[in-house]
């Protein structure tokens, strides 16, 4: 138990895949000019990255490591990660057409996101098991909601700072993100024994 | 590395696709997209004049074209800024100018009958999508203020063009002080 | 004394001793009044008399057009000399007025009863004859009266509270009234009590007034009245309708609603005693109290002017202009309005008119607003517990959302958080012109929902229009194809 709650620490705080490992940066900067649209696609990370944490395991259990082909490992995972994202994307479709409209591309755009795949492959490369994967995933998912909820806040105040001309729209928005980076250096050290 | 290995790798890859894609055929015929509240959502931030100058025969086609993402947010003259900037709040989208080609914003104005002139043809009666025109054949016909949205379609059917647009009327004599200044 | 601590609010310098000192002088009737046909509230009322008629003190001369309006009455009697655009002190700077002039004679008008036996008076018939005397809030809102106490019947509003409170700067007129009139403002008292069939009634007063305390006091003991008299604390904006029924009943007021709602009545010390002089007298709502002061005139007090009296004239019973003011300001420094010049005339909602230099205004005339460094002092201040940060925050951003969350509609437009901003941004102002966008978005927004609900009524009448065409049609094209299979009959019979 104590365990899987360092791991869900690390996954969300100390080791941020944002903020920490710099993964995800593309819907990090692209969703985050609205805050209902950037907890949509925080919601919708979430959720991508805990099922595609289980299958990718699953799938690296049951069926590559028993058959010799781990060396598949990432085409495999790619492919399983498009499918849950398009699966993803209906049921966004169907339940919130307007958040589907909001978010647009970076809705799809989630197979990309190299924070997902960076979870399946260091749940591989870590040797978890099924449970740990899924904890690792969601916790990845949730420290990443996290960063993306409190910079989509932070750019809304923004948008009417008295910003210089120069920094105003995406410079400052990647300087702010860098002091956030900056604060959640805080955490390095939760957790270590 | 022998043959079999390379066939039951591409087997592997092959059913997995085949399987995922299945699964997501089933899924899409299950989850049916709810764009009909999309368009509501829309239409509620349109100013409801169904002057058609967006080239859409009314504003909720127009909404609808919107969610489908056939037209643009900026095409509505009646609504002007104000409504290019809530429909872009509402998609997340950039506030752009509006469209020049397809009419630009007049700001409130009604449409009002020169009595004089009208000969009472009822041509109008039929074209205003609100019926805010009140008349009947070879009586007088006066346009209902409160009730026009100044969209403008009664003024080619006229055949006297006695129907011309005026600033919409204030609540007071000082709000159109404060308009004039 | 004071149930609740007022948690919020500025402690500012009064600038009230020095009008006090005077007493009240009565400002002769002027050679002309102009009476602003819209008083402060509601719209304008419309002229019920036309130009060159002759009118007597008291005679109707204009009823509103709406019920938050109240009834005009001719200040003095003479003839009405002109009904025009004139400088006033509504929002514009202009406004219609009735100009009558004097004939010097102050002839009453004969139909004025006063009303002695008001216990025995029903209170409909109470209520509909204030409504008829023009009486309205003297607290600077000008709200009919009567408009107020019906909506507090038939909420089933008993509890009386009377604003005695006067919190903001440099106005002292309700002071002064209550040491010289205390007996006026019982009797008021009394007839609202009867009017809203109300058992009690509080009379809160700020604690820096003792001399109208006691003045209060004793008066409500010498007429047996029901009434506490509650010291509370001076803070401003204390006196502000919903946060006085907080702090003396505890509840509060919901927002965008009235203390009519947790069934409390707020009516101003003055219009108290201003229903208690009509009772006595039958004399309708023609005069009020004014304080006249600032740096700017020589001898600031209090004075008692017929509406309409010309604002030079009240100047002059103040010893006229002392140096050049920088502003005429009509109200207090916090909630104050400038006036276009002195020929504006008096209105029933003036309760100060401040000849104001520079030093008087605590004035920072500052070019530029600076960016807000979030120092939190205007929440600190906020009476009625908003976040004016947050709320400039999306006045900024246009965010309407934002404003409702943070409670636009629950500012009460004190100036407080104005007053002690360090970067001098012009928040009071700033929450006006949101509301106002806001208000003009609600419009617009119920005239499209209702052009869209006509439009699709349209659609059905003309479905319904067609449908019903096509079931005659089906009708005759049958009848015609029933009436090919039958023996054919004579031709003569088809042709007609």
């Amino acid at each position: 138990m104590t365990e899987l709650l360092l791991l869900a620490l690390g996954a969300s705080l100390v080791n941020n895949f944002v903020l920490t490992n710099f993964l995800g940066l593309c819907p990090f900067v692209g969703v985050s000019r609205r805050f209902e649209a950037a907890a949509g696609m925080a919601l919708a990370t979430l959720f991508v990255l805990t099922i595609a944490s289980g299958l990718s395991y699953t799938l690296w259990h049951w069926v590559l490591q028993p058959l010799g082909l781990e060396y598949l490992r990432t085409i495999v995972f790619i492919l399983l990660i498009a499918g849950v994202v398009q699966f993803t994307e209906l049921m966004v479709r169907a339940t919130s057409p307007l958040l589907h409209q909001v978010l647009g591309i970076f809705l799809p755009l989630i197979t990309t996101n190299c924070a997902v795949l960076g979870v399946a492959l260091l749940n591989v490369d870590r040797q978890h098991g099924l449970l740990e994967s899924l904890v690792f995933g969601a916790s990845a998912g949730a420290g990443f909601g996290l960063a993306l909820l409190l910079f989509a806040a932070l750019r809304e105040r923004l948008e009417t700072a008295d910003v210089p001309a120069a920094f105003r729209g995406a410079p400052i928005a990647l300087v702010t993100a860098g002091l956030m980076a900056l604060a959640f250096m805080g955490f390095a050290g939760l957790g270590a024994r | 590395m022998s043959i079999e290995v390379v066939l039951v790798a591409c087997a592997v890859a092959f059913a997995l696709a085949l399987a995922l894609g299945l699964a997501l055929g089933w899924a899409a015929s299950r989850l049916t997209p709810a764009t009909g509240r999309l368009v509501e959502q829309i239409d509620a931030l349109l100013p409801q004049t169904q002057c058609g100058q967006c080239l859409y025969p009314g504003c909720r086609p127009y909404a609808a074209a919107i969610a489908n993402g056939e037209a643009d947010i900026n095409r509505c003259p009646p609504g002007g800024e104000a409504t290019v900037r809530a429909l872009a709040a509402l998609l997340d989208r950039e506030a752009q100018p509006l469209d020049p080609q397809y009419g630009a914003s007049k700001g409130a104005v009604v449409a009002w009958i020169d009595e004089e002139r009208c000969i009472g043809c009822a041509r109008c009666l039929p074209a205003c999508p609100v019926d805010a025109i009140v008349g009947a054949a070879r009586y007088t016909h006066t346009v209902i203020s409160a009730q026009c949205t100044g969209c403008e379609l009664c003024l080619p059917p006229c055949p006297v063009d006695c129907i011309v647009l005026r600033p919409a009327p204030a609540a007071s004599w000082r709000a159109s002080l404060h308009r004039a200044a | 004394m004071a149930r609740n601590d007022f948690p919020a609010g500025l402690v500012l310098d009064a600038h009230k001793a020095q009008a006090l000192r005077e007493p009240v002088v009565e400002v002769p009737p002027p050679r002309y009044v102009a009476l602003a046909l819209d008083q402060g509230s509601g719209s304008e009322a419309e002229p019920v008399v036309p130009v060159g008629a002759s009118v007597r003190l008291g005679t109707i001369v204009a009823r509103p057009s709406d019920p938050f309006a109240a009834v005009l009455h001719a200040p003095v009697s003479g003839r009405v000399a002109a009904i025009e655009v004139r400088e006033t002190a509504a929002a514009g700077g202009l406004g219609r007025c009735m100009v009558i002039e004097n004939d010097g004679g102050d002839t009453r008008d004969e139909a004025l009863q006063p009303c002695l036996d008001y216990a025995a008076t029903p209170p409909d018939e109470l209520i509909a004859r204030l409504r008829e005397a023009g009486i309205a809030g003297l607290g600077g809102a000008a709200f009919p009266t009567a408009t107020k106490l019906a909506t507090a019947r038939e909420r089933d509003a008993r509890r009386l509270l009377l604003n005695g409170a006067e919190c903001e700067p440099w106005i002292c007129c309700d002071d002064a009234l209550m040491r010289s009139s205390a007996g006026d403002v019982v009797l008021g008292a009394k007839i609202l009590m009867h009017a809203l069939a109300a058992e009690s009634c509080v009379i809160a007063i700020e604690d820096d007034k003792p001399e109208a305390i006691a003045a209060v006091g004793t008066a409500a003991r010498d007429l047996g009245a029901s009434v506490t008299v509650t010291a509370i604390p001076a803070v401003y904006p204390q006196g502000a309708e919903r946060q006085l029924v907080t702090t003396i009943f505890g509840d509060e007021v919901p927002a965008r609603g009235l203390p009519a709602d947790i069934g409390v009545t707020c009516q101003n010390v003055s219009t108290a005693a201003a229903v208690a002089r009509w009772a006595r007298t039958g004399e309708p709502c023609t005069s009020r109290v004014v304080t006249v002061t600032g740096s700017g005139v020589a001898r600031p007090r209090n004075v008692l002017a017929r509406i309409g009296t010309p604002l030079s004239a009240l100047i002059e019973a103040a010893g006229g202009y002392r140096g050049e003011p920088l502003r005429l300001i009509t109200g207090g420094n916090m909630t104050g309005r400038a006036a276009p010049s002195d020929e504006l005339g008096l209105t029933k909602a003036m309760n100060c008119v401040l000849a104001a230099t520079f030093a008087d205004l605590d004035a920072r005339l500052v070019a530029q607003e600076l960016p807000c460094i979030r120092c939190g002092d205007c929440a600190t201040v906020c009476p009625a517990a908003l976040l004016p940060q947050q709320l400039h925050r999306a006045a900024l951003a246009g965010d309407a959302a934002g404003l409702l969350r943070f409670g636009i509609w629950d500012c009460i437009d004190c100036g407080c958080c104005d007053f002690v901003c360090p970067s001098q941004i012009p928040l009071a102002w700033r929450f006006r012109e949101a509301r106002r966008d806001l208000r003009a978005q609600e419009a617009a927004a119920e005239k499209a929902a209702a052009a869209r609900e006509r439009f699709e009524r349209r659609e059905r009448r003309l479905q319904d229009a067609a449908a019903a065409e096509q079931c005659v049609l089906d009708a005759v094209r049958q009848q015609a194809r029933a009436n090919a299979g039958t023996p054919a009959t004579p031709p003569t019979d088809r042709a007609e």
